[in-house]
């Protein structure tokens, strides 16, 4: 039972971190473009999904209070002013979505916190992660790091080396969504971001190398660990010749495969942490009781429904946007 | 332990708490209204139903919207301010949301997209089976919500093992007789917050000689609703009246500002209750009331707050007075439906202009109530989060700092006051615009995940609409 529950939970996060990743990556590469004609079909190839992807941030927010309460607590109430922030940015840029059409007076500001907003939203979750990477600090199962214990130069890195990998996603959806000139813009920009994430990736490997971080020792021990990394190697290879033909479909999917083993990476050495290196997976766990109960209603039936009717809606708006974007 | 980030904490719920809840009694209430619509345009044929439906479809839209973009801080809030108690609760409250969140997923994603943009492509019933299951996607996200609020005021069906609230009967979780009038009493109160704003809506364009069909299908509807449901409303406020006494007699004797015990007892009325002084100034009260309110008998003996040690008493101010504030809203509404109604079967509502604007004026109360009506529950049951076991001080984050809790509050407020203050507008705005025109047409790739989006159609500029924006 806990093993359904990490699951879901694993696979809520990662589609929250794919999906979203892309639209707030748009919301990124909204702001470095000042073309109105470009910014409706940047918004126009993301509004329609833009909210289902955010529902997966809420699954896998109170999946983990009612699977794994230990640790929703404490990263939580770790992370209070770094999640206000991210919060009020997708608070912000959910509600711009529909607000920029319906004032034209406001506009300036609607498109200020969608761009602001996706900014600050994917800065965070980096800044999160990366805290997470070098290790809370964690006394007796209770945080003791104070206000800004998650602020370092890691975590600020990683926040920048996220922001990279959300535009470098959203430039690759530009791609396979949009035509024209957008289009060819995205393409012009996916080698800088590439280029940009990978001179992060080396960045943060000397740096955890130096600073002798306890998850390279764990990469050590686990050799079979370097699959993951040999994956997003080769799906960057085969990004790189498809951007070069040109071609439209594999680019997000090969980002979206780097990201996938990213996220294989960071979990396997993690494992059987959930908060490295303090709480594991046993500790964190609800009772019994509480775990079959959410899985003989949410878990079993809401849960497959809910992916199944997520392939539904992206195969419905499966195609390309026109770049001239009448509304959406 | 900081008291001035409890304070603040305790004050940052209250504000995103009592915002959220505004805009999902109204649109549980208008989902609702949307499916008896919809059946009367099957039943009947007549065009003037569906063009209300799809008028008042766009401002449920909004109202939805609003709700789930202001619900999302729910999710987060508990764990960054209330840790211990998110810690505690996490294997019953992080089950029952997780619940909610689901349900509601589900039901929304798949059913809404249909109502939005189904007409055409759907056979007629199938259109009010969506109907039907949007309106009990949003009852159920109710039902999950007061579950979890029920099971916090009267705790059940639980043991406290290893620093933790560990479920061991979820029937009484969910079948907890608690629940079972709480429930009713807020989807009640939505459905009445419905009608209510149908029928001022309805009101002002009689006022304004606009769009007679329409508004008399609202006016006539909405007063009809209400007044069948004031009358079961107050009828299920009785009963919560009747588990605060058995369950959390301490909230009762605060919310009658009752002090002492006595027997029989009276029924305080109007008065300033003093809690220094342990009395009430001003105080108008009836004798033996009080007894036949508490336990129907006329000579019982009801207790009073000095029964309780001084630590474990509520703030007795608040819920003296929300709690009147929330009857005399009801009683208010209760005679505007049933005259209203009486008028209307008479076919002389239209030519009194005085009612009209009074149905017209009345829109705040239904929400007025329901916030107060909560403000009497929540601050009711202090110093209380799961009744009697954990204590509001030892729920919050041990660590949170006062400077942490007040940027928080600051920014949620400034975030919510944007928020709001537009989506007012433009709800304000649909309905000045009133019932012409229809649903855009759905484009062609066109999914159903943003409830925002049936209102694509309308956009605000300046020359229509002046005030909106700055």
């Amino acid at each position: 039972m806990v093993w359904y529950w990490v699951f879901v939970l694993a696979l809520s996060v990662l589609l929250y971190v794919l999906l979203d990743g892309f639209d707030l990556g748009i919301g990124i590469l909204f702001g470095l473009t000042r073309d109105e004609a470009k910014r409706r079909a940047m918004m126009a190839t993301v509004a329609p999904v833009w909210d289902g992807n955010e529902t997966w941030l809420v699954v896998a927010g109170v999946v983990l209070w009612g699977a794994f309460p230990v640790v929703y607590a404490t990263l939580f109430s770790a992370f209070y002013l770094a999640l206000l922030l991210m919060l009020a940015g997708l608070i912000l840029r959910g509600v711009a979505f529909e607000f920029r059409y319906k004032a034209e007076r406001m506009r300036p500001v609607w498109d200020l916190g969608f761009a602001g907003g996706s900014l600050v939203a994917a800065f965070i979750q980096g800044m999160m992660v990366g805290a997470l990477v070098e290790g809370l600090p964690i006394a007796n199962g209770q945080y003791v790091g104070g206000e800004f214990g998650w602020l370092s130069a890691f975590s600020l890195m990683c926040g920048v080396g996220l922001c990279l990998g959300y535009a470098l996603l959203g430039a690759c959806w530009l791609v396979r969504k949009g035509e024209g000139e957008l289009r060819e813009s995205a393409y012009r920009l996916i080698p800088y971001l590439s280029i940009g994430l990978f001179i992060f990736l080396i960045v943060v490997f000397g740096y955890a190398l130096a600073e002798n971080l306890r998850v390279i020792s764990r990469w050590l021990e686990r050799p079979y660990l370097f699959v993951f990394p040999a994956i997003g190697a080769v799906a960057a290879i085969v990004l790189a010749l498809s951007v070069r033909r040109r071609r439209h479909e594999p680019p997000f999917y090969m980002v979206s495969l780097i990201f996938a083993a990213a996220f294989g990476t960071l979990a396997i050495s993690f494992w059987p942490y959930m908060i490295p290196f303090s709480i594991t997976i046993e500790d964190a766990a609800a009772p019994h009781s509480s775990l079959a109960f959410m899985f003989w209603g949410a878990g079993l039936f809401v849960f497959p429904l809910m992916l199944i009717y997520t392939v539904i809606s992206y195969s419905v708006f499966r195609g390309k946007v026109t770049s001239s974007g009448s509304g959406y | 332990m900081n008291g001035l980030a409890l304070l603040l904490s305790r004050l940052q719920f209250a504000f995103t708490i009592s915002f959220h809840i505004i805009f999902p009694s109204f649109s549980i209430g208008l989902a609702a209204w949307l499916t008896i619509l919809e059946a009367l345009h099957l039943a009947t044929g007549r065009p003037v139903y569906r063009r209300v439906f799809e008028f008042w479809l766009k401002i449920f839209g909004v109202a939805f919207g609003m709700g789930v973009v202001s619900g999302i801080v729910m999710a987060f809030q508990f764990g960054t301010n209330w840790e211990v108690l998110a810690r505690m609760t996490g294997p019953i409250q992080g089950v029952l949301l997780a619940y909610e969140t689901f349900t509601a997923f589900f039901l929304e994603a798949s059913f809404f997209g249909i109502l939005l943009f189904g007409r055409p492509r759907v056979p007629p019933w199938f259109y009010l089976f969506s109907t039907a299951m949007v309106a009990l996607g949003t009852t159920l996200s109710a039902f999950w919500i007061m579950a979890n609020n029920s099971w916090m005021q009267a705790p059940m069906g639980d043991v406290l093992e290893n620093g933790a609230f560990v479920p061991t009967d979820w029937a009484k979780i969910v079948f907890s007789p608690v629940l079972w009038v709480r429930f009713p009493h807020m989807l009640l109160a939505s459905f009445i917050t419905g009608a209510f704003c149908v029928a001022a809506t309805g009101a002002w364009y009689v006022l304004r000689g606009k769009f007679p069909a329409e508004a008399y299908v609202m006016l006539r509807m909405g007063l009809f609703l209400a007044a069948i449901l004031v009358p079961v409303q107050i009828f299920f406020g009785h009963l919560n009246g009747d588990y605060v006494h058995d369950y959390q007699p301490a909230k009762f004797a605060a919310i009658e500002a009752r002090w002492h015990d006595e027997q029989p007892a009276g029924e305080v009325l109007i008065a300033i209750p003093d809690e220094q002084t342990q009395t009430n100034y001003f105080e108008i009260k009836i004798p033996v009331l009080g007894s036949l309110i508490g336990s129907m008998s006329l000579d019982s003996k009801e207790v009073g707050l000095t029964d309780f040690p001084r630590n474990d008493w509520p703030p007795v101010f608040i819920p003296f007075w929300s709690f009147r504030i929330m009857v005399g809203c009801g009683l208010i509404m209760l005679l505007l439906a049933w005259v209203g109604s009486y008028l209307s079967v008479k076919q002389r509502l239209e030519r009194s202009r005085l009612l009209l604007w009074l149905i017209f004026l009345s829109f705040p109360l239904p929400f007025i109530a329901i916030l107060t009506g909560w403000f009497t529950a929540e601050v009711g049951r202090q110093p209380w989060t799961v009744y009697g076991v954990l204590r509001t001080a030892d729920s919050l984050t041990p660590f949170l700092t006062a400077q942490a809790a007040l940027i928080s509050l600051i920014v949620f407020c400034l975030v919510y006051a944007l928020i709001f203050v537009f989506g007012a507008v433009y709800i304000h705005y649909l309905l000045r615009v009133g019932p012409v025109g229809r649903l855009a047409e759905p484009p062609a790739n066109a999914i159903p995940n943003r409830p925002l989006s049936v209102v694509d159609e309308p956009v605000m500029t300046n020359a229509q609409y002046g005030t909106a924006g700055e």
